[in-house]
């Protein structure tokens, strides 16, 4: 059936590498998001005018191109500052931290628009009912929004990570040993790009099913209170 | 008493490797293990090459230990800059370009640029004969330079690494390669994908000065220690040692 | 910042722009001309039919535009035979390869778009159009397709842009579009900040110009849903 010619192993290293990536993204996203969103909300106007400048450029410029900025100038740049401050050895950005840190970046300012528009959709009065019960501001935040706003954030988030999950093939353009690059070592020595590259489509595709179940299952879990017996 | 040692070991610590610096001791040295025969990368991760051999010739006549840190060839240079390796060795070219950014040692081999083409290609060298066709280059190279300026009418097709630009003269996406000709022959024609392509046309110089060791501006004196070993390795035969493992004619030129 | 490297350039950089602007154009229209048919295929009562829209759709939304790239422009070259047919030439450009991977990308998307914009199509206008006696062909062009349009077309102005931006994977395989021209003056001059900034900067442009051009549709499409002024 489907000969690797022993590759295989390699692949799957490469998979997990990819999930990896993706994983780390994700945090470093969800944590950007969450406070730009925060900044959004904010009544301070700077803070408000520094979240919409972050947001609109990012989406505003291609993943690709910011990726390779972080990593051929982030390299120049955090070396230059650290010999500023005497600093004499090297700093080295590997191409993982590069990577993860502007997928991250890239999509923290995506996960902003989806959190505070979840949390615009909750209802004021639910705010206003825990103020009366005298709940301190960490415990609205906690107890009452976040539960609600998940509901509403849920979709959103879901599919950002569906688009962050396929973005990580690009790491693979700055030398990180991901699902993409392994393959295209593997189709190298085979001759069989054809075969590799359709693995590795495949493969996203398992990882794109299975992560919509999940966020299936997720979702009833946060609309529970809603579902009508 | 205890805050106080930690910060005495700290800056004894920090100290002696500034001083370590100053003496090239220890050397971290770029390569791009892309480019077979000059550097390559074996199946078990292992580095190999006349890049790789003659560096570690040099860093024994030096007495220096040597790392050797592996870098695409995009990237290089700006590596270097910031400080991930104090030299590369990477067969790069002499070139007033690079001169502005970093020093070169002397050179440490010459060899000429030449083209590949499929066998009986009907392909002629020349401004015009080549109007119209596809170039394939390695982005950044003596061979791309050469080719942007003298074949104006011909489409440049430049790669990141000169094995993928092999493939794409397979696939017939490029009609010929630019190239230096030692990598060429033993990179490309001698294996069994090269074996329906020749050289074509006479082979050309394209830099007097040859492939030298590319350094940071300010360490000066490291330039002056690699220049002493290279004049040393040719001396006593050490140097041509290492070049009968790979060529049968005289890489270092004239 | 060394200006001196971006006005020199310049030029290079305003032909990168047309390359990319002009993959992403035709992709664009071409893939919107597969993804309506497409769109109808995937409310078939045929299930042969239905299914194979399902499994397009899946498959190219489910995977990155960078391996639909490499499966095409190195994946193909696995078949000898194919090499010595005259569909070799169109394969063995970069540029075709470009062009088709990102059409067939953004017909999935575009699809899936205007399928849920038909779905959503209010049931009364439907009836109405019924009782009218308008055959269900007319139904479609005359009725249904219009008013998905104007629900369609801010999902589909995310798509250019997120076509615009796709695009720049193109640098990847030897073209010098945007981003591709940013790799060639990062390796040139090794100023990574100036090379990548100066196309970045231009991409964000033409995704502002998008987003007005889009506005300015919305307002034309939409001018009935408005609040009258007087």
């Amino acid at each position: 059936m489907l000969d690797l010619r022993g590759y295989g192993p390699m692949l799957l290293e490469g998979a997990s590498l990819t999930i990896e990536v993706g994983l780390c993204s994700l945090v470093v996203a969800l944590v950007l998001g969450t406070l730009t969103a925060l900044a959004k909300l904010s009544t301070s106007r700077f803070l408000r005018s520094v979240a919409a400048v972050y947001t609109t450029v990012i989406r505003g410029i291609p993943d690709l191109v910011l990726m390779l900025l972080i990593f051929f100038g982030g390299q120049v740049a955090v070396n230059n500052a650290a010999l500023a401050l005497g600093y004499e050895d090297y700093i080295d950005i590997d191409p993982f931290i590069a990577g993860v840190l502007s997928i991250g970046f890239i999509f923290g300012a995506y996960m902003a628009e989806t959190l505070r528009g979840a949390y615009l959709a909750v209802d004021k009065g639910q705010r206003e009912a825990a103020m009366a019960y005298g709940m301190r501001a960490g415990q609205i935040f906690w107890r009452v929004m976040v539960p609600q706003l998940m509901r509403h954030a849920l979709p959103g988030l879901g599919n950002n990570w569906l688009v962050l999950l396929k973005t990580t093939a690009l790491v693979s353009v700055i030398g990180l040993d991901d699902m993409v690059r392994k393959a295209g070592l593997a189709a190298g020595a085979t001759k069989l790009p054809f075969t590799f590259y359709m693995v590795v489509a495949a493969i996203f595709l398992l990882f794109t099913t299975v992560s919509v179940l999940l966020l299936h299952w997720a979702e009833r879990h946060y609309g529970k209170a809603y579902r009508r017996a | 008493m205890k805050k106080l040692l930690t910060v005495t070991a700290l800056v004894a610590g920090l100290s002696m490797a500034q001083v370590q610096a100053k003496d090239w001791n220890n050397i971290r040295i770029g390569v791009e293990g892309a480019y077979p025969p000059f550097s390559s990368v074996t199946p078990e991760g292992e580095l190999v090459g006349f890049d790789i051999d003659i560096a570690k010739t040099l860093c024994e006549q030096m007495q220096a230990k040597c790392e050797f840190v592996k870098q695409d060839w995009d990237g290089i240079i700006p590596a270097l800059l910031a400080r991930k390796y104090d030299a590369i060795i990477a067969s790069m070219s002499i070139t007033e370009e690079r001169k502005k950014k970093v020093a070169f040692s002397d050179k440490y081999y010459n060899s000429p640029a030449e083209f590949i083409a499929p066998k009986g290609s009907s392909l002629v060298i020349s401004a015009d004969g080549l109007k119209g066709k596809k170039i394939g280059v390695q982005r950044e190279t003596i061979h791309d330079k050469y080719a942007t300026e003298h074949y104006p009418d011909a489409e440049i097709v430049r790669y990141g690494t000169q094995d993928e630009a092999y493939l794409d003269l397979q696939a017939g996406r490029v009609d010929a390669l630019l190239l230096d000709a030692v990598a060429g022959e033993d990179g490309f024609l001698k294996k069994p994908e090269g074996a329906n392509y020749a050289f074509i046309g006479e082979p050309i110089q394209l830099s007097e000065e040859g492939a030298g060791i590319a350094i940071r501006k300010q360490d000066t004196d490291l330039v002056e220690k690699f220049n002493k070993a290279i004049a040393d390795i040719r001396a006593n035969g050490k140097y041509d040692e290492v070049a009968k493992k790979y060529f049968s004619f005289d890489i270092y030129g004239k | 910042m060394d200006f001196s490297i971006i006005a020199d350039n310049w030029p290079l950089y305003m032909q990168g722009l047309g390359l990319t602007l002009q993959l992403v154009a035709l992709s664009l229209v071409i893939g919107f001309c597969i993804a309506l048919p497409l769109a109808l295929m995937r409310q078939s009562s045929i299930k042969a039919v239905s299914w194979f829209a399902w499994g397009y759709i899946y498959f190219f939304r489910g995977t990155p535009l960078l391996v639909q790239l490499f499966i095409i422009y190195f994946g193909l070259g696995q078949w000898e035979w194919l090499k010595t047919t005259w569909a070799w030439d169109l394969f063995k450009e970069a540029y075709f390869c470009a062009l088709l991977s990102f059409t067939l990308n953004t017909a999935a998307y575009s699809a899936e778009i205007i399928r849920g914009a038909i779905a959503a199509t209010p049931h009364g206008e439907v009836e109405a159009a019924v009782a009218y006696g308008m055959s269900p062909f007319k139904r479609m062009f005359r009725i249904i397709l219009p008013s998905a349009a104007r629900r369609a077309l801010h999902a589909y102005s995310n798509e250019i842009i997120f076509m615009l931006h796709g695009s720049s994977v193109a640098g990847i395989i030897t073209l010098n579009d945007l981003t591709g021209v940013a790799r060639l003056v990062n390796s040139r001059y090794y100023s990574p900040f100036e090379a990548f900034l100066t196309s970045g900067l231009i991409y964000l442009c033409v995704t502002f110009a998008i987003v007005a051009a889009v506005k300015a549709l919305e307002n034309r499409w939409h001018a009935h849903l408005r609040p009258r002024t007087a």
